[in-house]
């Protein structure tokens, strides 16, 4: 008797895994995110050994060169622009994380409802979302970003922290960028809901709850990490164009997009301060797609368009 | 063909109606009232004045009932003044929506040409270097910041090499040259923004539609391949394309609002941006209904664009 040569098990998330390090656009934008991260992530420390502040202003030090000390010289107010654009990375890249996160979680659910619920509340909840799809985002976004928060009952002290412009960008990506993932999600209930394992998980009286999170959500999960991965992008996208406009993150806080609020008077003498943050959100952007879609590729080999 | 008009145009009239209400909503949300720039003018007014003012102008009216007088009065054309141009909104908004027609039109018309030529070449050259370089300019289009690249435009063109004006808008009576000269950087701006994800699709339909039977057929009769092109695979893949398009005039728009507000560019966008920032009510609500309304007649005018490329999609519910 001969011995069958018996392979180890390989998991669908090995398979994936697989997939995706064949696929070197996806790579190189996985492995230019981290090195980003991991740069935002050290700016005290740059700071700190450097000797520099990406904080203090300093009327000496205004648009100085390269060179002691400043990697990237300083900017119009003296701060060093180096470490204040890794500050400002860390501020652009957790916005869009989070903004992609809440609006992937709150998009599931509401799919999730939508496919499993059917009739009326499928109804109402679809016209909703084709109402969102079709308004005018940007200027919405603008005035939410502009409304006054003690007409909703906020105090004075959280409306002038800090944290308040943060997190008000956050929950405005977020009510406005849960459609796609809705869609998606509704879509992939309305199949598995009629699968076989999820009538017998009916039929022995599991709650509609169970189901979802158990059997359904499960499986519909890997065009919603593709979806959030490209989200991210848009959103890191969105909150520059706020902040560019003066109504999304303000003053002490900084990310990429602030940092080119006055940008259009930097062109004149300093083009390379205007120049440096956008080029940031268009290599991370870009390094978000390429990993979205070497993704999406990985999940479902079928759809190969490239 | 008419009943299905009646209802799509019926239908957006509502959906029109619940919006303007939402935004009616929001815009009460913003900073203060439009009083309290009078207040802040008048250093004599009392706090009874004040309120005596509000009730003249019913701004102390619950929510409902205010939406219901500015309705009424909306309908019978009557949209207010802006509280900062102290001008009929009207007058303000029908100019700017010509000038945001006149930019995102022809970057809109020069887009879809642009992208649905580079879709088509990329995809009957699958995987050569040309399809790989079309790529990568779609995902720096849909990657890149439109307001930071209108930026880098003016800094080559206007600040660098001097070819091309920085902003503004042509003056009354000038030619053709002037209009162009002031055009051409927003446009482009606009463009490279639309045709990143413009390109991607109508690359990814087309090649869906390269790989049908009815082609391979066509080729198997020996037909020239740009007919081919032309006539059998590009009409057939425009469809999935025309939906992104109708989609993404909201997309459009938002890129418009940018790029007006960079290149001086009296339109729509910096309308709304302005308004929204003065706190100038009636005109950052008008400003929005009328998006808003755009919005609804491009997605209508899109199914009326998929009839005329697919006859088998019939509008009446009756199959032709």
């Amino acid at each position: 008797m001969s011995e069958i040569a018996l392979e180890p098990a390989i998991s669908v998330w090995t398979l994936r895994w697989r997939r995706l390090a064949r696929d070197r656009a996806a790579l190189l934008g996985l492995a230019v995110l981290i090195l980003l991260i991991a740069l935002c992530v050290a700016a005290p420390l740059f700071e700190r050994t450097l000797g520099v502040s990406a904080t203090d202003t300093d009327l000496f030090t205004r648009f100085s060169p390269p060179g002691d000390g400043h990697w990237l010289g300083a900017d119009d107010a003296g701060r060093d622009e180096f470490t204040r654009l890794l500050q400002g990375g860390q501020i652009s890249l957790s916005i869009g994380l989070l903004g992609a996160l809440g609006s992937s979680l709150l998009g599931t659910l509401i799919g999730a409802v939508a496919g499993y619920a059917r009739g009326k509340t499928d109804m109402v909840l679809m016209r909703i979302t084709d109402g969102i799809i079709s308004l005018p985002v940007l200027p919405l976004l603008i005035i939410l970003a502009a409304l006054d928060l003690s007409k909703l009952g906020f105090s004075q002290d959280f409306i002038r922290s800090g944290a308040a412009g943060y997190w008000r960008i956050v929950l405005i990506v977020t009510l406005l960028g849960w459609t796609g993932v809705a869609r998606l999600v509704r879509a992939s209930t309305l199949a598995l809901a009629e699968r076989e394992f999820v009538l017998a998980a009916r039929a022995q009286g599991a709650s509609a709850w169970w189901i979802l999170s158990v059997h359904i959500l499960p499986n519909a999960i890997s065009p919603v990490i593709v979806a959030t991965t490209l989200a991210m992008g848009r959103v890191i996208l969105t909150e520059s164009a706020l902040s560019f406009l003066g109504v999304g993150i303000q003053p002490p806080q900084t990310s990429w997009g602030s940092m080119l609020t006055n940008a259009q008077e930097l062109i004149g003498n300093a083009p390379e301060l205007a120049l440096y943050p956008g080029l940031l959100i268009l290599v991370t952007v870009i390094a978000i797609n390429f990993v979205g879609d070497g993704l999406q590729a990985a999940f479902d080999p079928r759809t190969d368009s490239r | 063909m008419i009943r299905f008009l009646a209802t799509r145009t019926l239908g957006a009239i509502i959906t029109l109606f619940a919006k303007s209400f939402i935004i009616f909503a929001l815009i009460g949300l913003m900073p203060g009232d439009p009083l309290d720039l009078l207040a802040q003018a008048n250093p004599d007014a009392t706090p009874e004045s004040i309120a005596t003012l509000r009730s003249i102008y019913s701004v102390d009216q619950p929510l409902p009932d205010r939406y219901v007088a500015w309705l009424q009065a909306a309908l019978h054309g009557d949209f207010g003044f802006s509280r900062i141009q102290h001008r009929p909104v009207l007058d303000i908004v029908v100019p700017a929506l010509g000038n945001t027609l006149v930019l995102t039109g022809i970057a809109f018309v020069i887009s879809t040409i642009i992208a649905v030529f580079l879709g088509t070449i990329a995809a009957t050259r699958k995987g050569s270097w040309i399809d790989r370089a079309i790529n990568l300019l779609a995902y720096a289009g849909i990657s890149v910041p439109s307001f930071w690249l209108s930026l880098v435009l003016i800094y080559i063109f206007a600040v660098k090499l001097g070819w091309l004006p920085a902003g503004g808008m042509p003056h009354v009576g000038d030619g053709a040259q002037s209009w162009a000269s002031h055009l051409l950087l927003p446009v482009a701006a606009l463009v490279m923004v639309e045709i990143g994800g413009l390109t991607r699709y109508a690359r990814s339909a087309m090649l869906e539609v390269l790989g049908q039977d009815y082609i391979r057929t066509a080729r198997a009769k020996g037909i020239a391949n740009g007919r081919m092109l032309l006539r059998h695979a590009l009409r057939n893949a425009m469809i999935p394309v025309i939906t992104i398009i109708a989609l993404g005039f909201g997309h459009l728009f938002s890129g418009a609002l940018l790029v007006e507000n960079i290149f001086a560019w009296r339109g729509m966008g910096r309308l709304i941006l302005e308004a929204i920032m003065g706190n100038d009510y009636n005109l950052a609500l008008v400003c929005l209904l009328f998006t808003t309304a755009m919005i609804l007649v491009a997605s209508i005018l899109a199914d009326l664009a998929y009839t005329w490329l697919d006859p088998r999609i019939s509008l009446g519910g009756r199959r032709r």
